[in-house]
């Protein structure tokens, strides 16, 4: 420095030989955390990378991020029960971000536009996967994807499993069904319609397969003795709406009872409402302790479904029903109460539940049934049987059941598969810690209410097979994602470049995020405390 | 505040930039070519406010002056912590004389400059509220009754925090400071003195008078900006808290100010010509004690026992400025 007179001009930024981060006990550093929508989807959809996505309008590229862990986004838009949005962080803020109707959005339009998937060259083995529901359909697609050849066998004479045979077409068009399983063929997996596995090692080694998925889902129905009814009256859900997929649906006559709390009661009341006749749900517990989701019971009664609840079918005699009266004990149990009552039905619906036919695997002794009876089989950790190379998922392996749950064992299987291809195991990555709501600063985001869907008028609902939900346009849909809060995992809205009293933040431009320059920084806090995502930690300084 | 508010933007305007905004509607703190007028190395505490608002207020005048900005300094914080001999953090043209003198030295800057026919630099005098509303009042209500072409900004942490936290004409009722200790009847500093400079300054009926605070960047980077564009006296006091004077926590700082802003204690506004032109609404309206529980200085309102007349005051001055500036619609 050349010499100057006293106190008489400082040279410009000569202050930056002050090392100031010196005086930092904490500092800020840069994370990633797990958004909790992420976290909660079975599907194991990486739903904030998707939408980051899509919020900037970039729908293919969106769409091609979500294909990575989920192949029927359009199917899954529409049907998936959605715990992502219950998990959403923006639900304690307003409301959760509809992710429903953008996945919906981004599914509709990749059918519209004809999107393709990518895959690796075939690597010359093959795989025997047993049902074409969303767990084969999904496991089938990865696999394909990762170069394997995939041949799938599906008893029925259409692909879709519980897609087809199980959810009614008002609320998943055949058409979905048809143009996202088309899309997966199209990939070259090959889909053997009408061919029940009778004897699963011979198929196996008739086709020289390296590995087997199975994953024929649930489909027979649990039944109970209802003393004095006619047989021919009584038929099972998956009966019932299986017929809707054939040339004339049943018939059952004007009062249809049906006997069951879930979903899929919910659902038959619902289609048997729309073929004209009179539907009422018989159900053992009340409407709170009913396993059908709430919002299903709300559309129902809106229909016109009516409820007993808290009712069991004591007999039957001609075309009358005798049910007890029950009530609750403190645990939520039903209990008979020894009342009666007596309503008129022409036929009865059970939907009790479904179990799985395992006929097929009787010759393989090291393939365990589950301790319940639903007979569900037990796989280990990498979706394995006891039996080498033989894996399973969806609804016939123990847990909760659902399309996304079976989509998402589709994708864990097929990684499995490959890894036991290779003469390896897959282990999954940790993750990063929770983006909980704490870590949130909610000030930052523009207040903005859920878009909602457009719902069909109720007349045309009672009547008609039509789609009930309909998509959200590409405006709406944009505005939807743009409602994501990012949890977790910085989106490079500068702020903490900004906030910095000591420019100690480094801006790296876009797509490359930020630096801290420990140089200078103090270690306030500041940029940690107004980040809006929450993707700064304040550390303790080692020394 | 005619800042344009960009619905669904994820964000909106409320963060310094984001993605998915025009560049035009991103701040100048959010680009990566900022000026950095006060750089690192300067000697502020850890979250000081004021290196903060200078910070985003200089930066937004040198852009808006296509980088031709002399700045004045009066003595402060400001000063004493970005110029310690021999170095300096500034990376502008920076003068500092006294105390009490920056408007008058920034009044003969602008002369000399237009007696050089220099009408392409502009003028810029900084100082707290100390030299701002006490010591430098005089030369400052000089310099807006000359209409001298100078935009004074006014960094308000109302005390004299750089000589030791002592009182001054910008300290809020009840607050502690060294000079206004918590002990006797009224304790803290005493309700109904102090002064509103801003008001002073429309009452001189100058081109223009804003508030802002280091809570709302778009807010305090369009006025300044603005005001850049304006001939003639213009002045913008800046609310710039300070978590050594104030007893809050550094983090915290722009968290404090916002409380400010959203109760209603300092309001955002605009005079053109002694007239309230215009104002930023409050967005969640919280009652004050949201903006006095983070800070020591107010620590003794809440007792035991609290004092809930002191409270009541302070939600009445609050109260007031709502309906004064109109800030819920």
């Amino acid at each position: 420095m050349h010499r100057k007179p006293f106190a008489i001009t400082l040279d410009p930024n000569s202050g930056l030989a002050n090392h100031t981060g010196n005086w930092r006990t904490m500092k800020p550093v840069y994370v990633d955390r797990l958004p909790p929508c992420n976290h909660a989807c079975p599907a194991g959809e990486n739903i904030q990378a998707w939408l980051y996505h899509a919020e900037a309008g970039a729908y293919e590229e969106a769409w091609r991020r979500l294909m990575e862990d989920n192949p029927m986004p359009a199917i899954h838009g529409r049907v998936c029960y959605h715990p992502c949005e219950t998990a959403c962080n923006r639900g304690q803020l307003d409301e959760a971000v509809s992710i429903h109707a953008v996945e919906r959005f981004l599914g509709d339009l990749a059918i519209k536009e004809g999107w393709r998937v990518q895959c690796s060259p075939l690597r010359g083995k093959r795989v025997l996967i047993v049902g074409a529901g969303p767990s084969g359909l999904s496991a089938a697609y990865h696999l394909t994807r990762m170069g394997h050849a995939v041949t799938v066998h599906e008893a029925g004479s259409k692909a879709g499993g519980m897609m087809r045979y199980g959810i009614p077409a008002y609320r998943l068009p055949r058409e979905i069904v048809e143009a996202e399983v088309a899309r997966i063929e199209a990939m070259g997996v090959t889909i053997r319609l009408n061919t029940k596995v009778e004897d699963i090692e011979a198929t196996i080694q008739d086709g020289g397969f390296h590995a087997t998925f199975l994953a024929v889902g649930a489909h027979l129905a649990r039944r109970t003795e209802i003393p004095g009814f006619d047989a021919k009256r009584m038929l099972d859900a998956m009966t019932f709406l299986s017929s809707m997929e054939g040339p004339s649906p049943l018939k059952l006559g004007r009062r249809v009872a049906v006997y069951g709390g879930g979903n899929t009661a919910i659902d038959v009341a619902r289609t048997v409402e729309r073929l004209g006749a009179e539907p009422v749900i018989i159900y053992r517990r009340d409407e709170a302790h009913a396993p059908a989701f709430r919002e299903e019971v709300a559309e129902a009664l809106e229909e016109g479904v009516r409820f007993q609840w808290l009712r069991t079918i004591a007999k039957a005699d001609q075309d009358k029903l005798t049910v007890e009266v029950m009530e609750l004990d403190e645990h939520g149990k039903p209990k008979p109460t020894g009342r009666y009552e007596t309503l008129e039905a022409d036929a009865v619906i059970l939907a009790l539940g479904q179990k799985v036919d395992t006929g097929f695997l009787r010759n393989l002794p090291n393939v365990r049934l589950s301790e319940s009876d639903d007979g569900t089989i037990e796989v280990d950790q990498c979706m394995m049987t006891g039996h080498p190379g033989l894996f399973a998922g969806g609804d016939m392996v123990p847990g909760e059941q659902s399309v996304s749950i079976a989509t998402g064992h589709g994708k864990q299987a097929a990684r499995h598969i490959d890894a036991y291809l290779r003469g390896t195991e897959y282990t999954k990555p940790p993750s990063h810690p929770l983006a909980t709501f704490d870590r949130v600063n909610p000030w930052y985001y523009t207040d903005a209410e859920q878009s909602k869907q457009p719902v069909l008028a109720l007349a045309r609902r009672r009547a008609t097979f039509e789609e009930m939900v309909g998509g959200l346009d590409a405006d709406t849909a944009l505005l939807e994602a743009r409602r994501c809060l990012s949890c977790g995992n910085c989106f490079e809205c500068d702020n903490c470049y900004a906030v910095c009293p000591d420019n100690a933040v480094i801006k790296l431009g876009p797509g490359n995020r930020f630096a801290i320059n420990y140089d200078y920084c103090k270690g306030c806090g500041l940029c940690a405390e107004e980040c809006p995502c929450g993707a700064i930690d304040m550390i303790r300084e080692l020394k | 505040m005619s800042t344009p508010r960009i619905k669904f933007y994820q964000t909106g305007t409320y963060t310094a930039g984001n993605r998915l905004l025009d560049e035009a509607a991103r701040t100048v703190q959010s680009r990566m070519d900022r000026m950095n007028s006060l750089n690192s190395g300067h000697r502020a505490c850890q979250g000081c406010g004021e290196a903060l608002g200078a910070r985003y207020a200089v930066d937004a005048a040198m852009r808006a002056s296509h980088n031709r900005l002399i700045a004045i300094n009066a003595t402060g914080c400001l000063e004493v912590f970005s110029s310690p001999y021999p170095e300096s953090s500034w990376q502008i043209p920076w003068m500092h004389s006294l105390f009490g003198n920056a408007p008058a030295v920034a009044s003969g800057v602008a002369a000399a400059l237009r007696a050089k026919g220099r009408g392409d630099v502009k003028v810029l005098a900084q100082g707290g509220d100390g030299a701002t509303v006490d010591i430098g009042l005089g030369c400052l209500s000089g310099m807006f009754e000359r209409n001298d072409d100078v935009l004074y900004l006014c960094y308000d942490n109302e005390a004299y925090m750089n000589t030791g936290i002592q009182r001054s004409g910008a300290t809020p009722p009840f607050a502690r400071t060294n000079t206004t200790q918590v002990v006797g009847e009224a304790p803290g500093n005493l309700l109904g003195t102090g002064k509103n400079l801003p008001r002073i300054a429309m009452a001189h009926g100058i081109p223009y008078v804003a508030t802002a605070s280091v809570a709302d960047l778009h807010d305090l980077e369009t006025k300044v900006t603005k005001a850049m564009d304006m001939q003639g006296a213009r002045y913008i006091h800046l609310h710039v808290p300070c978590p050594l004077g104030w007893g809050s926590d550094p983090a915290h700082t722009i968290r404090v100010a916002r409380m400010a802003v959203e109760s209603g204690l300092f309001p955002l506004f605009e005079a053109q010509f002694g007239t309230v032109v215009d104002r930023t609404l409050i967005r969640h309206k919280v009652p004050v004690e949201r903006y006095l529980e983070l800070q020591d200085r107010f620590k003794h309102l809440f007792g035991p026992p609290p004092n809930t007349e002191a409270i009541a005051a302070l939600q009445a001055i609050a109260d007031a400025n709502i309906v004064t500036y109109g800030l819920i619609v």
